[in-house]
Protein backbone atom coordinates (compact mmCIF):
# COMPACT_ATOMS: atom_id res chain seq x y z
CA UNK A 1 0.00 0.00 0.00
CA UNK A 2 1.52 3.28 -1.09
CA UNK A 3 1.16 6.74 0.46
CA UNK A 4 -2.04 8.51 -0.53
CA UNK A 5 -4.20 5.41 -0.54
CA UNK A 6 -7.72 5.19 0.77
CA UNK A 7 -9.13 1.75 1.47
CA UNK A 8 -12.78 1.18 2.16
CA UNK A 9 -13.32 -2.04 4.03
CA UNK A 10 -16.77 -3.52 3.54
CA UNK A 11 -18.44 -6.82 4.29
CA UNK A 12 -21.33 -8.27 6.25
CA UNK A 13 -21.40 -8.25 10.06
CA UNK A 14 -18.92 -10.71 11.48
CA UNK A 15 -16.78 -10.85 8.36
CA UNK A 16 -13.71 -9.66 10.26
CA UNK A 17 -13.47 -5.95 9.51
CA UNK A 18 -12.77 -5.06 13.12
CA UNK A 19 -10.39 -7.99 13.55
CA UNK A 20 -8.44 -6.91 10.49
CA UNK A 21 -8.14 -3.34 11.78
CA UNK A 22 -7.09 -4.57 15.21
CA UNK A 23 -4.45 -6.78 13.60
CA UNK A 24 -3.24 -3.82 11.54
CA UNK A 25 -2.79 -1.63 14.60
CA UNK A 26 -1.10 -4.42 16.54
CA UNK A 27 -3.74 -5.02 19.22
CA UNK A 28 -4.37 -8.49 17.86
CA UNK A 29 -1.74 -10.97 16.69
CA UNK A 30 -2.32 -12.38 13.22
CA UNK A 31 -2.81 -16.15 13.13
CA UNK A 32 -0.83 -16.30 9.91
CA UNK A 33 1.33 -13.89 7.98
CA UNK A 34 2.76 -10.60 9.13
CA UNK A 35 2.15 -6.89 8.76
CA UNK A 36 5.05 -4.98 7.28
CA UNK A 37 5.52 -1.22 7.68
CA UNK A 38 8.25 0.42 5.58
CA UNK A 39 9.90 -2.96 5.15
CA UNK A 40 9.89 -4.10 8.77
CA UNK A 41 7.51 -6.25 10.78
CA UNK A 42 5.26 -4.13 13.01
CA UNK A 43 5.86 -6.54 15.89
CA UNK A 44 9.56 -5.73 15.86
CA UNK A 45 9.00 -2.01 15.23
CA UNK A 46 6.83 -1.75 18.35
CA UNK A 47 6.41 1.82 19.57
CA UNK A 48 8.02 3.22 16.45
CA UNK A 49 5.12 1.88 14.39
CA UNK A 50 2.44 2.74 16.93
CA UNK A 51 3.59 6.37 16.79
CA UNK A 52 2.56 6.48 13.11
CA UNK A 53 -0.92 5.06 13.62
CA UNK A 54 -4.19 6.56 14.79
CA UNK A 55 -6.91 4.04 15.57
CA UNK A 56 -10.48 5.00 16.30
CA UNK A 57 -12.46 1.94 17.31
CA UNK A 58 -16.16 1.55 17.82
CA UNK A 59 -15.72 2.09 21.50
CA UNK A 60 -15.05 5.81 21.64
CA UNK A 61 -12.03 5.74 23.90
CA UNK A 62 -13.09 8.84 25.82
CA UNK A 63 -13.58 9.11 29.56
CA UNK A 64 -17.07 10.06 30.78
CA UNK A 65 -15.62 11.91 33.76
CA UNK A 66 -13.54 14.26 31.63
CA UNK A 67 -14.80 17.12 29.49
CA UNK A 68 -14.28 17.12 25.74
CA UNK A 69 -11.29 19.44 26.09
CA UNK A 70 -9.67 17.29 28.77
CA UNK A 71 -10.27 14.13 26.76
CA UNK A 72 -8.65 15.63 23.70
CA UNK A 73 -5.69 17.10 25.56
CA UNK A 74 -4.96 14.01 27.66
CA UNK A 75 -5.24 11.49 24.86
CA UNK A 76 -2.90 13.61 22.77
CA UNK A 77 -0.46 14.19 25.61
CA UNK A 78 -0.23 10.42 26.05
CA UNK A 79 0.56 10.17 22.35
CA UNK A 80 3.32 12.72 22.76
CA UNK A 81 1.43 15.56 21.02
CA UNK A 82 0.81 18.56 23.21
CA UNK A 83 -2.39 20.47 22.48
CA UNK A 84 -2.90 23.73 24.32
CA UNK A 85 -6.24 24.94 25.61
CA UNK A 86 -6.91 27.35 22.71
CA UNK A 87 -6.08 24.79 20.07
CA UNK A 88 -8.31 22.21 21.78
CA UNK A 89 -11.26 24.65 21.79
CA UNK A 90 -10.61 25.50 18.14
CA UNK A 91 -10.52 21.84 17.09
CA UNK A 92 -13.67 20.96 19.01
CA UNK A 93 -15.38 23.96 17.45
CA UNK A 94 -14.46 22.60 14.03
CA UNK A 95 -16.00 19.29 15.04
CA UNK A 96 -19.27 21.11 15.77
CA UNK A 97 -18.96 20.95 19.56
CA UNK A 98 -18.75 24.69 20.19
CA UNK A 99 -20.27 25.57 23.55
CA UNK A 100 -20.02 22.02 24.85
CA UNK A 101 -16.26 21.79 25.24
CA UNK A 102 -16.28 21.87 29.02
CA UNK A 103 -19.20 19.56 29.72
CA UNK A 104 -18.37 16.13 31.14
CA UNK A 105 -18.50 13.67 28.25
CA UNK A 106 -21.20 11.62 29.97
CA UNK A 107 -23.64 14.47 29.32
CA UNK A 108 -22.97 14.41 25.57
CA UNK A 109 -25.05 12.45 23.10
CA UNK A 110 -23.67 9.39 21.33
CA UNK A 111 -22.96 11.36 18.16
CA UNK A 112 -21.25 14.14 20.09
CA UNK A 113 -19.05 11.64 21.92
CA UNK A 114 -18.11 10.19 18.56
CA UNK A 115 -17.18 13.69 17.43
CA UNK A 116 -14.92 14.10 20.47
CA UNK A 117 -13.21 10.83 19.60
CA UNK A 118 -12.79 11.94 15.98
CA UNK A 119 -11.37 15.33 17.00
CA UNK A 120 -8.10 13.44 17.53
CA UNK A 121 -7.80 13.12 13.76
CA UNK A 122 -7.52 16.90 13.45
CA UNK A 123 -4.51 17.21 15.73
CA UNK A 124 -2.56 14.01 15.13
CA UNK A 125 0.23 13.89 12.58
CA UNK A 126 0.23 10.14 11.99
CA UNK A 127 0.56 8.51 8.59
CA UNK A 128 -1.85 5.63 8.96
CA UNK A 129 -5.46 6.04 10.04
CA UNK A 130 -7.48 2.99 10.99
CA UNK A 131 -11.12 3.90 11.47
CA UNK A 132 -13.64 1.32 12.54
CA UNK A 133 -17.32 2.09 11.90
CA UNK A 134 -16.71 5.72 12.73
CA UNK A 135 -19.72 6.98 10.80
CA UNK A 136 -22.34 5.30 12.94
CA UNK A 137 -24.51 7.71 14.96
CA UNK A 138 -23.11 10.71 13.08
CA UNK A 139 -25.41 13.14 11.28
CA UNK A 140 -24.99 14.15 7.62
CA UNK A 141 -22.91 17.21 8.42
CA UNK A 142 -20.49 15.20 10.53
CA UNK A 143 -20.20 12.47 7.91
CA UNK A 144 -19.18 15.00 5.27
CA UNK A 145 -16.76 16.53 7.78
CA UNK A 146 -15.14 13.15 8.37
CA UNK A 147 -15.03 12.57 4.62
CA UNK A 148 -13.17 15.85 4.10
CA UNK A 149 -10.77 14.98 6.92
CA UNK A 150 -9.95 11.67 5.27
CA UNK A 151 -9.66 13.42 1.92
CA UNK A 152 -7.11 15.89 3.26
CA UNK A 153 -5.20 13.13 4.98
CA UNK A 154 -4.99 11.04 1.80
CA UNK A 155 -4.17 14.08 -0.32
CA UNK A 156 -1.31 14.82 2.06
CA UNK A 157 0.22 11.40 1.45
CA UNK A 158 -1.39 9.54 4.32
CA UNK A 159 -3.08 6.16 4.27
CA UNK A 160 -6.60 5.66 5.57
CA UNK A 161 -8.27 2.29 6.07
CA UNK A 162 -11.91 2.72 6.94
CA UNK A 163 -14.38 0.00 7.79
CA UNK A 164 -17.87 1.22 7.01
CA UNK A 165 -21.22 0.18 5.63
CA UNK A 166 -21.85 3.59 4.10
CA UNK A 167 -20.52 4.64 0.73
CA UNK A 168 -17.53 6.89 1.16
CA UNK A 169 -16.40 7.80 -2.37
CA UNK A 170 -13.46 10.14 -2.40
CA UNK A 171 -12.90 12.31 -5.46
CA UNK A 172 -9.12 12.18 -5.21
CA UNK A 173 -6.35 9.68 -4.61
CA UNK A 174 -6.41 5.97 -5.13
CA UNK A 175 -9.51 4.43 -3.68
CA UNK A 176 -9.45 0.73 -3.11
CA UNK A 177 -12.32 -1.39 -1.99
CA UNK A 178 -11.73 -4.50 0.03
CA UNK A 179 -14.74 -6.69 0.55
CA UNK A 180 -14.53 -9.36 3.21
CA UNK A 181 -16.82 -12.36 3.16
CA UNK A 182 -17.72 -14.74 5.92
CA UNK B 1 4.69 10.49 29.91
CA UNK B 2 4.47 8.55 33.17
CA UNK B 3 3.47 11.83 34.77
CA UNK B 4 0.51 12.21 32.41
CA UNK B 5 -0.83 8.73 33.16
CA UNK B 6 -0.54 9.23 36.89
CA UNK B 7 -2.16 12.66 36.62
CA UNK B 8 -4.98 11.28 34.45
CA UNK B 9 -5.78 8.46 36.88
CA UNK B 10 -5.60 10.75 39.89
CA UNK B 11 -8.01 13.18 38.21
CA UNK B 12 -10.38 10.33 37.38
CA UNK B 13 -10.24 9.10 40.98
CA UNK B 14 -10.92 12.62 42.20
CA UNK B 15 -14.00 12.90 39.97
CA UNK B 16 -15.29 9.67 41.52
CA UNK B 17 -14.11 10.15 45.09
CA UNK B 18 -16.96 8.06 46.50
CA UNK B 19 -15.14 4.95 45.24
CA UNK B 20 -12.00 5.95 47.10
CA UNK B 21 -13.87 6.74 50.31
CA UNK B 22 -15.67 3.40 50.29
CA UNK B 23 -12.32 1.58 50.41
CA UNK B 24 -11.15 3.66 53.37
CA UNK B 25 -14.43 3.21 55.24
CA UNK B 26 -14.33 -0.54 54.63
CA UNK B 27 -10.85 -0.66 56.16
CA UNK B 28 -11.81 1.45 59.16
CA UNK B 29 -14.98 -0.55 59.84
CA UNK B 30 -13.38 -3.98 59.51
CA UNK B 31 -10.54 -3.01 61.86
CA UNK B 32 -12.96 -1.47 64.35
CA UNK B 33 -15.21 -4.54 64.49
CA UNK B 34 -12.56 -6.58 66.30
CA UNK B 35 -12.13 -4.45 69.43
CA UNK B 36 -15.90 -4.06 69.59
CA UNK B 37 -16.44 -7.80 69.34
CA UNK B 38 -13.68 -8.86 71.70
CA UNK B 39 -14.14 -6.27 74.39
CA UNK B 40 -11.56 -4.41 76.47
CA UNK B 41 -9.01 -7.21 76.86
CA UNK B 42 -5.99 -5.09 76.08
CA UNK B 43 -3.45 -7.92 76.15
CA UNK B 44 -5.40 -9.95 73.58
CA UNK B 45 -6.07 -6.88 71.42
CA UNK B 46 -2.38 -6.00 71.36
CA UNK B 47 -1.57 -9.55 70.24
CA UNK B 48 -4.07 -9.69 67.39
CA UNK B 49 -3.66 -6.07 66.22
CA UNK B 50 -0.85 -6.66 63.66
CA UNK B 51 -2.71 -9.46 61.91
CA UNK B 52 -6.09 -7.73 61.98
CA UNK B 53 -4.86 -4.43 60.53
CA UNK B 54 -2.81 -6.11 57.84
CA UNK B 55 -5.56 -8.53 56.79
CA UNK B 56 -8.02 -5.63 56.65
CA UNK B 57 -5.59 -3.74 54.39
CA UNK B 58 -5.33 -6.77 52.07
CA UNK B 59 -9.11 -7.11 51.85
CA UNK B 60 -9.61 -3.37 51.32
CA UNK B 61 -7.20 -3.40 48.40
CA UNK B 62 -9.27 -6.22 46.85
CA UNK B 63 -12.19 -3.79 46.66
CA UNK B 64 -10.36 -1.29 44.51
CA UNK B 65 -8.32 -3.64 42.31
CA UNK B 66 -11.28 -4.58 40.14
CA UNK B 67 -11.49 -0.98 38.95
CA UNK B 68 -7.81 -0.67 38.09
CA UNK B 69 -8.24 -1.55 34.41
CA UNK B 70 -11.95 -2.42 34.10
CA UNK B 71 -13.27 1.12 33.57
CA UNK B 72 -10.66 1.89 30.94
CA UNK B 73 -11.37 -1.43 29.29
CA UNK B 74 -15.09 -0.75 29.01
CA UNK B 75 -14.89 2.69 27.45
CA UNK B 76 -12.08 1.77 25.05
CA UNK B 77 -9.44 4.05 26.56
CA UNK B 78 -7.35 1.02 27.50
CA UNK B 79 -6.87 0.10 23.81
CA UNK B 80 -5.87 3.71 23.18
CA UNK B 81 -3.36 3.48 26.03
CA UNK B 82 -1.93 0.34 24.45
CA UNK B 83 -1.56 2.27 21.21
CA UNK B 84 0.42 5.14 22.70
CA UNK B 85 4.05 5.23 21.59
CA UNK B 86 5.63 4.22 24.89
CA UNK B 87 6.51 0.91 26.50
CA UNK B 88 3.42 -0.71 27.97
CA UNK B 89 5.14 -1.43 31.27
CA UNK B 90 5.45 2.33 31.81
CA UNK B 91 1.71 2.76 31.29
CA UNK B 92 1.12 -0.08 33.75
CA UNK B 93 3.58 1.40 36.24
CA UNK B 94 1.83 4.78 36.05
CA UNK B 95 -1.59 3.28 36.60
CA UNK B 96 -0.32 1.13 39.47
CA UNK B 97 1.34 4.13 41.10
CA UNK B 98 -1.91 6.09 40.83
CA UNK B 99 -3.80 3.14 42.32
CA UNK B 100 -1.39 3.04 45.23
CA UNK B 101 -1.81 6.77 45.88
CA UNK B 102 -5.60 6.61 45.62
CA UNK B 103 -6.41 3.31 47.30
CA UNK B 104 -3.50 2.48 49.61
CA UNK B 105 -2.00 5.72 50.88
CA UNK B 106 -5.23 6.74 52.68
CA UNK B 107 -5.14 3.37 54.50
CA UNK B 108 -1.50 3.90 55.47
CA UNK B 109 -2.31 7.34 56.84
CA UNK B 110 -5.36 6.27 58.80
CA UNK B 111 -3.90 3.00 60.15
CA UNK B 112 -2.12 4.58 63.17
CA UNK B 113 -5.44 6.18 64.12
CA UNK B 114 -7.45 2.96 64.01
CA UNK B 115 -4.50 1.18 65.69
CA UNK B 116 -5.18 3.20 68.84
CA UNK B 117 -8.25 1.01 69.42
CA UNK B 118 -5.90 -1.92 70.03
CA UNK B 119 -4.01 -0.18 72.82
CA UNK B 120 -0.79 -0.11 70.80
CA UNK B 121 2.10 2.00 72.07
CA UNK B 122 3.21 5.07 70.14
CA UNK B 123 6.31 3.25 68.94
CA UNK B 124 4.27 0.30 67.66
CA UNK B 125 1.87 2.61 65.83
CA UNK B 126 4.88 4.13 64.10
CA UNK B 127 6.09 0.66 63.07
CA UNK B 128 2.58 -0.15 61.82
CA UNK B 129 2.65 2.99 59.68
CA UNK B 130 6.10 2.21 58.25
CA UNK B 131 5.28 -1.44 57.59
CA UNK B 132 2.15 -0.44 55.65
CA UNK B 133 4.05 2.28 53.79
CA UNK B 134 6.65 -0.24 52.64
CA UNK B 135 4.21 -3.11 52.15
CA UNK B 136 1.21 -1.57 50.39
CA UNK B 137 3.05 -0.95 47.09
CA UNK B 138 3.35 -4.75 46.94
CA UNK B 139 -0.44 -4.98 47.14
CA UNK B 140 -0.91 -2.62 44.20
CA UNK B 141 1.87 -4.19 42.14
CA UNK B 142 0.88 -7.83 42.56
CA UNK B 143 -2.78 -6.89 42.43
CA UNK B 144 -2.30 -5.26 39.03
CA UNK B 145 -1.27 -8.63 37.58
CA UNK B 146 -4.47 -10.20 38.88
CA UNK B 147 -6.57 -7.28 37.64
CA UNK B 148 -5.05 -7.55 34.16
CA UNK B 149 -5.50 -11.32 33.98
CA UNK B 150 -9.17 -11.21 35.00
CA UNK B 151 -10.03 -8.25 32.75
CA UNK B 152 -13.35 -8.67 30.98
CA UNK B 153 -14.21 -11.92 32.76
CA UNK B 154 -17.55 -12.38 34.44
CA UNK B 155 -17.13 -12.66 38.20
CA UNK B 156 -13.65 -11.19 37.84
CA UNK B 157 -13.79 -9.72 41.35
CA UNK B 158 -13.88 -13.08 43.08
CA UNK B 159 -11.29 -14.47 40.71
CA UNK B 160 -8.89 -11.62 41.52
CA UNK B 161 -9.12 -12.47 45.22
CA UNK B 162 -8.41 -16.14 44.55
CA UNK B 163 -5.44 -15.28 42.34
CA UNK B 164 -3.91 -12.47 44.30
CA UNK B 165 -4.54 -13.10 48.01
CA UNK B 166 -2.23 -16.16 48.16
CA UNK B 167 0.51 -14.05 46.55
CA UNK B 168 0.08 -11.44 49.28
CA UNK B 169 1.08 -13.94 51.98
CA UNK B 170 4.77 -12.95 52.15
CA UNK B 171 3.83 -9.28 52.53
CA UNK B 172 1.35 -10.20 55.24
CA UNK B 173 3.87 -12.31 57.15
CA UNK B 174 6.67 -9.73 57.06
CA UNK B 175 4.37 -6.73 57.55
CA UNK B 176 2.41 -8.17 60.47
CA UNK B 177 5.67 -9.70 61.74
CA UNK B 178 7.30 -6.29 62.01
CA UNK B 179 4.42 -4.89 64.05
CA UNK B 180 4.36 -8.02 66.20
CA UNK B 181 8.07 -7.72 66.89
CA UNK B 182 7.47 -4.17 68.05
CA UNK B 183 4.60 -5.30 70.31
CA UNK B 184 6.95 -7.90 71.84
CA UNK B 185 9.57 -5.21 72.37
CA UNK B 186 12.11 -6.49 69.85
CA UNK B 187 13.47 -4.75 66.77
CA UNK B 188 11.21 -4.85 63.69
CA UNK B 189 14.01 -3.94 61.28
CA UNK B 190 14.64 -7.49 59.98
CA UNK B 191 10.99 -7.88 59.00
CA UNK B 192 10.87 -4.43 57.47
CA UNK B 193 13.96 -5.11 55.41
CA UNK B 194 12.54 -8.35 54.07
CA UNK B 195 9.29 -6.54 53.29
CA UNK B 196 11.26 -3.84 51.46
CA UNK B 197 13.12 -6.49 49.48
CA UNK B 198 9.82 -8.08 48.51
CA UNK B 199 8.50 -4.68 47.39
CA UNK B 200 11.57 -4.09 45.22
CA UNK B 201 11.32 -7.52 43.60
CA UNK B 202 7.61 -6.89 42.89
CA UNK B 203 8.46 -3.52 41.37
CA UNK B 204 11.02 -5.12 39.07
CA UNK B 205 8.88 -7.96 37.78
CA UNK B 206 5.17 -7.24 38.03
CA UNK B 207 4.91 -4.35 35.51
CA UNK B 208 6.13 -6.69 32.78
CA UNK B 209 3.80 -9.46 33.87
CA UNK B 210 0.87 -7.04 33.97
CA UNK B 211 1.76 -5.67 30.52
CA UNK B 212 1.84 -9.17 29.07
CA UNK B 213 -1.45 -10.04 30.78
CA UNK B 214 -3.09 -6.88 29.38
CA UNK B 215 -2.04 -7.75 25.84
CA UNK B 216 -3.57 -11.20 26.24
CA UNK B 217 -6.78 -9.83 27.78
CA UNK B 218 -7.25 -7.30 24.99
CA UNK B 219 -6.81 -9.71 22.08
Amino acid sequence: MSPGTFVQLTGPNGSGKTSLLRILCGLLAAAEGQIMWEGANIRSLGEEYVAQVTYVGHRHGIKDEFSAVENLRISNALNGVSVNQDRAFEVLGQMGLAGRESLPARLLSEGQRRRVALARLLVCDTKLWLLDEVLTSLDKGAVSLVRSLIENHVAGGGIAIVATHQELELPIGRTKRLELTT
Amino acid sequence: MLRWIVWRDLMLAWRRRADMLSTVFFFVIVVSLFPLGIGPETQLLRTIAPGVVWVAALLASMLSLGRLFANDYQDGTLEQLLLTPQPLFLVVLGKTLAHWIVAEVPLVLIAPLVGVQFDLSRETLWVLFVSLLVGTPVLSLIGSVGAALTLGLRGGGVLISLLVLPLYIPALIFGAGAVEASVMGTSPSAHLQLLGAFAIVSLLFTPWATAAALRISLE
